[in-house]
């Protein structure tokens, strides 16, 4: 039985007929050329970089952005579903589409010159070229105020040092945003971006090695070794630490629904199993215990979509906070977690295997559970917002 | 004929084979609410040929037409986000099961087309009639290949194969023609996002129709019987005799 979703609270009919055709689109897609693909891929530690070709040519890559550049110009909730879509597959399809079209087309086209966009987006969109996103470094992720990547001044440019860790699609990349200080250390407004090519001089990226967690992904860690770039490299209209967390928001809300890609595919797993699994002559799905695990994993996500469908709506008016988008990441990774768990369970001893996606959910969602704002900083994000008081400082 | 081909595909709007009908205890047809619906999976090969020789001709236009109730205005959608250039409807909330009904609108939508082409699948998945396109190619007076497998189409002439029975019968026949389309055809493309994006704005006209009397009825359907339950009539090498038993005895099939 190919993926139908799970749809309990008839979402669909919330859906335009334009944006269901681009979730029934990009469902099929994943269908046909990532699930049967996935698992050999995940155990190889193998990032299927056959599949990005494709991707550009049907458009996941920066679909919100506009068609000027080659992108779809769709609306947010549309793009959400190609997220919930691609991670249903796995998180590292989605996690490639997110970096390239969240955190590398989104800051060329917003804080970038129209040079930029002209030369990047139309080429990042259809996968020509790949991009990578250099914010946390390897003693400030949570912090990232704090980098002690620097950029300075030259006669006819910018000299960068530094070193950049957990990049996602870092050795790959034929281009990185790079986000370095240009003032004081720990003064946030000096925070700027920069467009680096690769393969200038002193750029090394080194793969991570020894992931237990999205391996069908390429994570690497950059150093920047007197990497000299011309004065058009700077984004001019990147300023301050702020910059950097705008695109974060664009990444996160794609993971808000993200996380219910994954959940759904185990839920669905799940739902599947039990009816066939037999034990004490009668199928699992008949216990109790189980009854509670499928029962419990369907309210999340059903809750889940409805808040990510809602964060959808407000970022098309243009209303959406970064808070909202805090609480909507922390909440949907979270049941997909809980979602991922409970399924490996369920299915036993089999829940372990590569041929089954449980286990490799479980173990990718706690990479996402971890990126993109720990659980724990959105947590403090939502406690700075209701009370007004910043626990960081 | 220069190199423009103007090509008409006929598609309908079908529930998913994978779907769990339900019979609606009222109307005794397929409960909409239980199913979700597709481009019958033939008519997509037709869809792609047309876009494929459109594409290869360089010039052309692709128009999709649909009989059948306002929800098939999604269905022409479907075939414009892959890239037909604009769709018709022919609107009825009563489209006939009857296979020379629906051929008769349609040829008459057809008539005066102007296409070098009409393309259809061999067959819908709902009805299994195998059957309209080869009536339109009837009542227009056209050339009809059914069930083509491959197909090219060059300065007025098509050839097309057709898969029989243990070998391929290869036909030729002059435009204007009408072929249904099989399976192994093509592969039908994904509609990318910029396609599904465009289709919204791309010309669709909808088209009141009246179907005549049908000469044929659907009076009831009816779910296949559920199947009896499995028996296990021994374990690991003590249940060899009473298999072969059993497939002799009851299945008859040694």
């Amino acid at each position: 039985m190919p993926f139908e979703g799970v749809d309990f609270y008839d979402m669909d009919s919330l859906l335009s007929e334009e944006e269901r055709a681009v979730r029934d689109m990009v469902r099929e897609w994943v269908e046909d050329n990532v699930i049967p693909i996935i698992g050999e891929c995940y155990v190889e530690g193998r990032f299927p970089r056959e599949l990005v070709p494709k991707m550009g040519e049907l458009g996941f890559m920066g679909a919100n952005l506009p068609e000027e550049y080659g992108c779809a110009g769709l609306n947010n909730v549309a793009y959400g579903l190609i997220n919930q879509e691609l991670e249903r597959g796995d998180s590292g399809i989605r996690s490639f589409a997110s970096v390239q079209g969240s955190l590398v087309m989104y800051p060329i086209f917003e804080f970038g010159t129209e040079e930029h966009r002209k030369e990047w987006l139309p080429k990042l969109a259809s996968g020509e070229k790949i991009g990578c996103f250099g914010l946390t470094e390897p003693d400030f992720g949570s912090n990232p105020g704090g980098m002690i990547t620097t950029a300075r001044k030259t006669d006819d440019g910018w000299l960068i040092n530094g070193a950049k860790m957990w990049i996602t699609s870092g050795s790959m990349a034929d281009v990185a945003i790079i986000w370095a200080q240009t003032g004081e250390i720990g003064d946030a407004k000096g925070i700027r971006g920069f467009v680096v090519p690769t393969d200038a001089r002193g750029f090394t990226a080194k793969d991570q090695k020894g992931k237990l967690s999205l391996r069908a992904s390429d994570t690497s860690e950059l150093v920047l070794e007197d990497v000299h770039v011309s004065e058009e490299a700077l984004m001019p209209k990147s300023g301050g630490l702020k910059s950097p967390l705008k695109c974060l928001t664009q990444a996160r809300y794609g993971i808000a629904w993200g996380g219910l890609g994954a959940a759904m595919a185990c839920y669905d797993e799940a739902v599947s199993y039990s009816k066939n699994r037999v034990m004490f002559d009668k199928p699992i799905g008949g216990f109790q215990l189980q009854q509670a695990r499928l029962a419990d994993m369907l309210t999340e996500i059903t809750k889940g979509q409805l808040l990510a469908l809602q964060l959808g709506r407000l970022k098309d008016a243009g209303t959406m906070t970064p808070q909202q988008v805090s609480l909507a990441k922390r909440n949907n990774v979270n049941l997909a977690a809980e979602a991922a768990r409970e399924t490996r369970r369920l299915l036993g001893a089999n829940g372990i295997l590569a041929e089954y996606q449980a286990m490799r959910h479980m173990a990718n969602i706690e990479s996402v559970y971890t990126y993109e704002g720990t659980h724990d900083i959105h947590t403090l994000i939502l406690g700075q917002e209701i009370t007004g008081i910043s626990a960081f400082s | 004929m220069g190199d423009q081909l103007k090509i008409a595909v006929l598609v309908k709007r079908v529930p998913d084979s994978e779907a769990r009908i339900k019979i609606d205890s009222g109307s005794g047809g397929i409960d909409p609410a239980s199913v979700k619906f597709v481009v019958n999976p033939y008519d997509e090969y037709a869809v792609e040929e047309a876009l494929a020789l459109k594409e290869k001709a360089g010039e052309g236009e692709v128009v999709v037409i649909s009989l059948g109730a306002d929800s098939s205005q999604e269905t022409l959608r479907s075939a414009l986000a892959m890239g037909a250039d604009r769709g018709v409807l022919l609107k009825t909330e009563n489209a006939p099961t009857d296979p020379f009904a629906a051929a008769q609108i349609l040829a008459a939508e057809l008539e005066d087309g102007g296409f070098d082409l009409i393309l259809s699948g061999k067959l819908a998945i709902d009805d299994y009639h195998h059957a309209t396109g080869i009536i339109v190619a009837e009542l227009l007076g056209l050339p009809g290949v059914s069930a083509a497998s491959g197909l090219t189409v060059e300065s007025g002439k098509g050839s097309a194969e057709r898969e029989i029975e243990g070998g391929v019968e290869v036909v030729d026949f002059q435009l204007p023609a009408v072929v249904t389309c099989d399976k192994g055809l093509n592969e039908p493309r994904y509609p990318a996002l910029k396609g599904i994006m465009m289709a919204k704005k791309k010309p669709l006209e909808v088209k009141d129709v009246t179907p005549a009397d049908s000469g044929v009825e659907v009076v009831g359907l009816d779910l296949p019987p559920a199947r009896p339950e499995g028996r296990i009539v021994g374990e690991g090498v003590d249940g060899v005799a009473p298999l072969i038993a059993a497939l002799q005895q009851e299945a008859k099939v040694l």
